[in-house]
């Protein structure tokens, strides 16, 4: 690769996903070959306290309205490898922005339908024993643009309002151990410390189950944007459960139906009827490249490599298909297979130049089927915003171009 | 797995519950709030009316307090402006337009009184008074036609109020395309 230039909205040599590839590992381009010998020759950074990307990379989150505070911003997908997604590229959902708080002086209360209520300093909260496990955070409202036929113009905007951490924090089955649980006791209320007081409830088999209570990501301390010092982290389910800059856990006897459970985030049928507490992010995935907005610039080999995820466990088939679901192949998936985390599949391929519509189609262990946009319609309608979980098309153009497409 | 390891802890804590006296599964970390403490750290409002403090207020004076808190973004009637409208839309959520409002979504009238104490006015969230937060309601649930001219709301009034939408959620019966 001559420039690792990374750009997330535009078209960019990293993009280029065809021959240009294969040469460059064994010839350097001029350009490239003189800046090696520079390299060489010149003495290069010393050491830094805080280490940042090369300036040749550019990847970014993009926020559809940057300036509001009740916004988002989403990952750069198509910019990724692996399963890990760098802390400062962790999408954003907050309603209303994000606090600046003191871990010093940042409590976590624990009360109600409890025997012993409890406050937890930070210090107290790492002394607990620990756990650290990988898992996908997605917004209910990733791919609300997908209820069209052909969706969003690129993976960012797609599907970025998902994104996977390692986590690290204390379970929250311990800490309702501390405090012992009454009998009337089937919920918790979190509560968050930013301007809204957010609030969401979670059932209590659930916060019993594999709940954790997150002070970590990704080895260090978690990003002001994603909850520092403390997060609630509901594995498996919509993001906006997973309450951030966690202060006060009321453990409770029925749920509080806050805004955010009955206004916010249900899902409105053709019956009028809305579901309620959808909380499980269903099996999804993604082809991050090739993927709209990038080129190939030729025909040849080309890796299909992408994303997978589902909120009840492991991911254990991924197909591809480079015929607009005609036919079907089953991708390898690489890497690490994690319950409720993403999981990174690749195809190989070789392009010869004609158009295609390439669609991937994840199946979890329960054996659910990641569906079509057509089947979604069908049982749910058309007023429903959350929880789209479709097979996505892209197309590739005789050009090399890559946009999105009807699937 | 997830079955057995939510079983799991449901039984330990079963255990621990009863062995309180010598447990030497808990680590003893976190401390005793004072009731002082546990009363600020905040609280929850449920459905039920548990949690709503103690306060009143009625239509009128929440009629002053909407116009100067919260018309500016949600309109002169809460017809909605640069903020969502929070009243309209009733029989609006089977037709092709559904109007999600308090009025026609919204299942409990605790959750307004909930949120707004939580997170309005947009710019300056707990500025209201739980007198205000009562007479403000009284207000919306006026405009929607649920609650009477001269009717007071406090923490026994407000739980009781029907909301029209009461009965339309159902649970999660995903997975729901196979
Ligand atoms: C500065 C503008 C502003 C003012 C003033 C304001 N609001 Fe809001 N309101 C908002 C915004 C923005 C939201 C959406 C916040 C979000 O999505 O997190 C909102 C949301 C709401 C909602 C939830 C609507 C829904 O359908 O989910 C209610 C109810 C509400 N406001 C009531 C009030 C009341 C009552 C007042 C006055 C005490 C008030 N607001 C003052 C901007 C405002």
């Amino acid at each position: 690769m001559t420039t690792g230039k990374r750009g997330s909205q535009r078209p960019s040599r990293r993009a280029f996903i065809g021959l240009a590839g294969a040469a460059a590992a064994g010839s350097l381009h001029p350009a490239a070959r003189a800046q090696t010998a520079d390299a060489i020759r010149d003495l290069g950074e010393t050491p830094s306290d805080y280490g940042r990307p090369s300036p040749f990379e550019d990847s970014k989150r993009w926020s559809r309205a940057p300036d509001a505070t009740a916004s988002s911003s989403n990952t750069p997908l198509a910019d990724l490898e692996g399963i890990v997604t760098p802390s400062g590229l962790h999408f954003e959902r907050h309603h209303t922005g994000v606090p600046a708080i003191d871990p010093d002086t940042h409590r976590l209360t624990i009360h109600g339908l409890v025997e012993r209520p409890l406050v937890f300093t930070m210090d107290d909260l790492v002394r607990m024993p620990s756990a650290s496990r990988f898992h996908f955070i997605e917004c209910s409202g990733n791919s609300a643009r997908e209820w069209s036929p052909a969706g969003a113009p690129n993976v960012q905007m797609s599907h970025g309002l998902a994104s996977c951490s390692e986590w690290t924090g204390v379970l929250l089955a311990d800490l309702l151990d501390e405090v012992g649980l009454k009998a009337e006791a089937s919920w918790i209320v979190a509560e968050g410390a930013d301007a809204g007081l957010m609030s969401r409830s979670v059932p209590l088999e659930r916060a019993l189950d594999d709940v954790m209570i997150a002070y970590g990501q990704n080895g260090e301390a978690v990003r002001p944007e994603q909850g520092y010092p403390l997060r609630l982290l509901v594995p498996g389910c919509e993001g906006s459960i997973s309450v951030k800059w966690l202060r006060r856990i009321e453990v409770a006897h029925m749920p509080s139906m806050a805004r955010d459970e009955t206004s916010k985030y249900t899902d409105l049928l053709p019956d009028g009827k809305a579901r309620q507490f959808t909380l499980v992010m269903d099996a999804k995935s993604v082809i991050t490249r090739p993927s709209g907005e990038q080129k190939l610039d030729g025909p040849g080999f080309v890796e299909i490599r992408g994303l997978a995820w589902s909120g009840r466990g492991t991911i254990s088939r991924v197909e591809v298909s480079t015929d607009g679901g005609d036919s079907w192949v089953d991708a390898e998936i690489e890497g690490p297979r994690y319950a409720k985390a993403f999981t990174r599949f690749r195809s190989p391929w070789r392009w010869d130049g004609g158009r295609h519509v390439l669609m991937s189609r994840a199946t979890d262990d329960t054996g659910y089927v990641q569906p079509t946009l057509a089947a979604l319609l069908e049982t749910r309608g058309r007023s429903t915003i959350y929880h789209n979980n479709r097979i996505k098309a892209w197309e590739v153009h005789e050009s090399g171009e890559v946009t999105n497409a009807e699937a | 797995m997830r079955r057995r390891s939510s079983r799991l802890a449901f039984a330990l804590l079963f255990v621990v519950v009863a062995a309180r006296a010598d447990d030497s599964e808990q680590t003893g970390l976190g401390s005793k709030p004072t009731a002082e403490e546990l009363g600020a750290a905040g609280y929850t409002v449920f459905p039920d009316g548990k949690g709503l403090p103690e306060g009143r207020g009625t239509v009128s004076e929440g009629k002053a307090v909407y116009q100067q808190f919260c018309a500016a973004c949600h309109g002169r009637n809460a017809e909605g402006d640069e903020a969502a409208a929070l009243v309209g839309g009733r029989g609006s959520l089977t037709s092709e337009r559904p109007r999600k409002t308090v009025e026609s979504y919204w299942p409990y009238a605790t959750t307004l009184w909930d949120y707004v104490r939580r997170s309005m006015p947009y710019e300056s969230p707990g500025s209201l008074t739980n007198d205000e937060i009562y007479a403000v309601v009284a207000h919306l649930l006026n405009l929607m036609g649920l609650v009477g001219d001269e009717d007071v709301l406090d923490r026994e009034s407000l739980p009781k109020i029907e909301m029209p939408n009461r009965d339309g959620f159902v649970p999660d019966d995903r997975p729901d395309t196979d």
